[in-house]
């Protein structure tokens, strides 16, 4: 029996095990299904992990390496190449493994930590041929960092998300030709700094409001089509760009992973995709937390480690004070806003502030975001900029949330200058 | 000198091999892929058809009534995922309630059992997801559901185990009359056979005219399809069709086996190895598709894939002695999946008719077994996982395919060589992930397996090279 078990050793799973340990829970165990520790951040070998958190910059690999010296420090128990297939609503979790082999162990609370998952050809259904050559983003970025082997010599990129434009930059740099990056949307979906550092940089043209329609090849790819969208991201007759090219990269988003989740029984947020939340990253079964990628897609690592470490503390909280108290009310989504986390909050189990994720619907220019409650603003913060593929962050004070009924609602809107 | 030498490895050639492989006689098999199941045969709705749609006292009509038996003994006996969930041909207009009718004396010519016509409320009762504009439905209890590509390689796999030669990678480009069997020219030197089967699908036109007269030609149609994720696997649970036209059978949606949902297919014109999808096609399988079954959520897709169907433009299929030893299983379209076990059975009787002696083997092999981890119970799992670790670790998360599973393929009588291969043998990669996730593990593994670098390691067929070359830094030139 362990008082918690963390399924997942990203840099979620470790902020949160570390943090848990950290308040007192001593009998944890990390279940991780790669052989090593670390998450997807073993392999992204570029700088750029770190900077809020440690106030550095970082690679992947050494980010996820400073919580795992911390983890070293406790007795916290860790088995990888370890997959869970099956957790049940009274938390007792199915696990398989070549060492441990096939096993069931109970947990007095369970931490879900698993990531997300990239989207694929077949969920955009990008038409044409079927040849060898379409990788998405990241299986082509493991294949380079991890494996040592180049996928592809000449490139077309659809979706410009983090993992893509990375990839541009790390393509080129091995001496691949990357021949342009193709967005649907009208702006890019991944972050201003990765658009300047990995295509600015590098001459590579960024087509927005553009998608591939056709893929050509028998075996390999030898050709993509390219044609300009409407505003309703329907393909206009006539703008065709033809790329001779061998490989199409797809960075078109990711999915958080969590048919565990959904098969428990957990309530889920179609929006974020993952379980709905509670203030603590507690899901609709007491006793289960989600934190990371599996509850939302984040972009930058430091939040995650932030969103874990409260994932973990209120862990510990449950097993060694009780299930969590007090009355619930909704955040919902107000105008320009596409998903918050949390979902709920429970105002009396706050504690010192409520910190909530959101992103917005488009881009906005200068604007503020206001907090309200039954039409009346709780508080606001001003922002000269924010666009859907950079999460943004509020905290909210609990002295104001002291009567607060009815539920938050967040929204967004533009100011004048 | 063989006896029999069988022009393609797809499921009509897999099932003529098996059934010659009961008697004493030497059998080739020559299939210029490297696998088997790489033509139509892994690329289609899956179904098998109860037999209502073929013309009565055709040969298709019978062979798919005794096939779609047949198919269901073969399952059972070699572990092929199958399953008897009946099927239902929907009517929305009066014209199509008479359709029904045509369709279902058909049927009952044809002899297939426990035809029905439903009103559209006890359609609605057994799939409630039915449209409401659903006027009534052909209820066909012994249509199913079934892994076309495992059904083929078991086939195939029996095959070999009772003898047969299977020759992959081996193209026949021409066929020259010696005085009492066949030279073979391949890409691979000549061969020689007492007789020839033409197996060749959408290129059994190309195959007949090496050896008989020009008398026919394939017109290739291709179909389009969606694939969705198990959480739309339950939408239905019966085999939902419209009702037919001159183009093909429609647009049907159905479970499959694995659990996901398939939508499709359309039918078009197309080259014969042209498997591509198109936004035009796909727009119509999604918009037809919704007349039957409105809440089909097509955001839960997870792969559009397109066969080609290798159509003569007849009611039947071409199955005949075209020349001496020469035997054409030819314009094999649908319901050539359903058919292929009874056109093995009839293609031995022909041979037969042309001289072949038949002689029953004292031992014949028919049974078949692998280890799907996934279906296994917990106690299962933990006894296999302590007798070998290696069915402790999953290689392909969506699917739980395990290494264990996917070591034991390279020890069957076909064993894989592309990163496809392993997925039609194991499953690994057909889930919503699509690969992304296991494909570079399941390279890996077969470059261990083959002993070849990861580099010169397939996604399919021959030619579909995954990698180009090592990157800067492992060559040492960074
Ligand atoms: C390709 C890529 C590039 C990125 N680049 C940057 C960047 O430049 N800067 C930045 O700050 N952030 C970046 N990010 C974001 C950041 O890396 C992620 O937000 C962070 O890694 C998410 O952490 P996680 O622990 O939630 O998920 P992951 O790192 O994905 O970890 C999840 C872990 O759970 C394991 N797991 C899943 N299911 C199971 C199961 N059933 N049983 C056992 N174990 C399981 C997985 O094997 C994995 O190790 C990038 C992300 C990606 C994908
Ligand atoms: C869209 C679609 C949907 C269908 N749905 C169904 C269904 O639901 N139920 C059903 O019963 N049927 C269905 N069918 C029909 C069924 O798939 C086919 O009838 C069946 O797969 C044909 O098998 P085959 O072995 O004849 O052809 P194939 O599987 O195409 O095999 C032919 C093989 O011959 C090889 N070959 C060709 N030329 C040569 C050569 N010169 N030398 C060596 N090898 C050669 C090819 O490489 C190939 O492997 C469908 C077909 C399509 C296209």
């Amino acid at each position: 029996m362990y008082e918690l078990i963390v399924i997942g050793g990203g840099p979620a799973g470790l902020a949160a095990a570390c943090e848990a340990w950290d308040a007192g829970l001593r009998r944890i165990l990390i279940v991780e299904r790669d052989k090593t520790l670390g998450g997807i951040l073993n392999q992204c070998i570029h700088n750029g992990f770190g900077l809020t958190y440690f106030k550095e910059e970082l690679t992947g690999p050494e980010y996820a390496h400073r919580f795992t010296q911390l983890l070293a420090k406790t007795g916290v128990e860790v088995r990888t190449d370890t997959m869970v297939l099956r957790i049940t609503p009274d938390r007792r979790v199915h696990m398989t493994g070549p060492s441990c082999g096939y096993r069931i162990e109970e947990a007095s609370s369970v931490i879900l930590a698993m990531g997300c998952r990239e989207r694929t050809r077949g969920a955009i259904g990008v038409p044409g041929a079927r040849p060898a050559g379409v990788f998405t983003a990241g299986a082509a970025q493991r294949y380079v960092n991890v494996e040592g082997w180049m996928p592809g010599k000449r490139v077309v990129i659809l979706g410009s998300g983090d993992i893509g434009l990375i990839m541009a930059r790390r393509m080129t740099l091995e001496g691949a030709k990357v021949l342009a990056c193709v967005e649907v949307m009208p702006y890019s979906g991944g972050l201003t700094r990765n658009i300047v550092q990995c295509l600015e940089d590098y001459k590579i043209p960024l087509y927005l409001s553009h998608t591939v329609t056709d893929v050509l090849g028998r075996d390999r790819v030898e050709k993509v089509i390219v044609s300009r969208v409407d505003e309703n991201r329907r393909p206009i007759p006539g703008t065709e760009m033809e790329f001779a090219c061998d490989t199409l990269l797809l960075s078109v988003g990711l999915i958080p992973e969590n048919e565990l989740t959904a098969a428990a029984g957990i309530r889920m947020d179609p929006r974020t995709k993952g379980a709905a939340v509670y203030e603590n990253m507690e899901t609709s079964l007491p006793g289960v937390f989600a934190c990371g990628n599996v509850a939302h897609v984040h972009d930058l690592v430091d939040y995650v480690t932030r969103e874990s470490q409260r994932a973990g503390a209120a862990a510990a909280r449950f097993v060694l004070n009780g299930p969590a108290a007090g009355e619930e009310i909704p955040v919902e989504n107000g105008p320009g806003v596409s998903y918050t986390v949390p979902q709920r909050v429970r105002p009396e189990n706050v504690d010192k502030s409520l910190g909530i994720f959101f992103r917005v619907n488009r881009i906005f220019g200068r604007s503020r975001i206001c907090v309200e409650a039954e039409g009346r603003e709780v508080c606001g913060f001003d922002r000269e900029r924010m666009a859907p593929g950079e999460m943004e962050s509020v905290t909210v004070p609990k002295k104001l949330l002291a009567g607060v009924k009815g539920g938050l609602t967040v929204s967004v809107r533009e100011v004048e200058k | 000198m063989y006896d029999v030498l069988i022009i393609g490895c797809g499921v009509v050639g897999a099932a003529t091999a098996m059934e010659l492989s009961r008697y004493k006689l030497s059998v080739a098999v020559a299939e210029r892929e490297n696998d088997v199941a790489v033509g139509t045969t892994k690329a289609n709705s899956a179904i098998l058809h109860a037999g209502y749609d073929p013309k009565p006292g055709t040969v298709m009509a019978r062979l798919n009534v005794r096939g779609s038996q047949l198919a269901a003994e073969y399952c059972q006996k070699l572990d092929v995922p199958y399953r008897r969930c009946g099927s239902m041909v929907l009517a929305f207009s009066e014209r199509d309630m008479e359709t029904l009718g045509v369709l279902l004396d058909r049927g009952n010519r044809n002899g297939v059992p426990g035809l029905r016509i439903l009103t559209g409320d006890e359609a609605r009762q057994m799939e409630p997801e039915l449209a409401d504009t659903v006027l009534g439905a052909l209820w066909a209890p012994t249509a199913a559901i079934v892994s076309p590509w495992e059904l083929c390689l078991a086939l195939a796999e029996t095959a070999v185990k009772n003898g047969a030669e299977l020759k992959l990678c081996t193209a026949v480009t021409g066929l020259e009359r010696a005085e009492d069997h066949w030279r073979i020219h391949t890409n691979r030197g000549i061969l020689e056979a007492r007789y020839v089967v033409n197996a060749a699908g959408v290129d059994s036109d190309t195959v007949h005219d090496m050896a008989a007269p020009h008398d026919f030609d394939i017109r290739p149609s291709r179909g389009e399809y969606y694939l969705l994720d198990k959480a739309e696997g339950g939408r239905v649970n019966t085999v939902v069709f419209q009702c037919p036209s001159e183009k093909g059978k429609g647009v049907l949606v159905s479970p499959t086996v694995h659990g996901n949902l398939i939508v499709g297919p359309n039918a078009e014109a197309s080259p014969k190895h042209d498997e591509s999808t198109t936004a035009g096609g796909l727009d119509f399988v999604r918009e037809t598709a919704k007349l039957s079954v409105p809440g089909v959520n097509f955001g839960q897709s997870i792969r559009n894939f397109a066969g080609v169907r290798a159509n003569a433009g007849l009611d039947d299929f071409i199955i005949r002695i075209a020349a001496p030893g020469f035997l054409d299983l030819a314009g094999i379209c649908s319901p050539g999946l359903t058919s292929a076990p009874a056109i093995g059975e009839y293609a031995a009787e022909l041979l037969q008719g042309d001289g072949l002696r038949l002689e029953k083997k004292e031992h014949f092999e028919f049974h078949r077994r692998r280890i799907r981890f996934k279906e296994l119970d917990e106690e299962s799992r933990r006894e296999l996982v302590s007798r070998d670790p290696a069915y402790g670790r999953v290689i392909c998360r969506c699917e739980t395919v395990t290494e264990g599973e996917i070591l034991a393929c390279f020890h069957t009588p076909i064993p894989p060589v592309s990163v496809d291969g392993v997925k039609r043998r194991t499953n690994a990669g057909m889930g919503r992930c699509q690969g992304g996730f296991c494909a570079p593990r399941v390279v890996e593994l077969l470059s261990r397996e083959l002993n070849v670098p990861a580099g010169e390691i397939v996604k399919d067929r021959a030619g579909m090279k995954i990698l180009f070359e090592e990157t800067k830094e492992v060559r040492g030139d960074v």
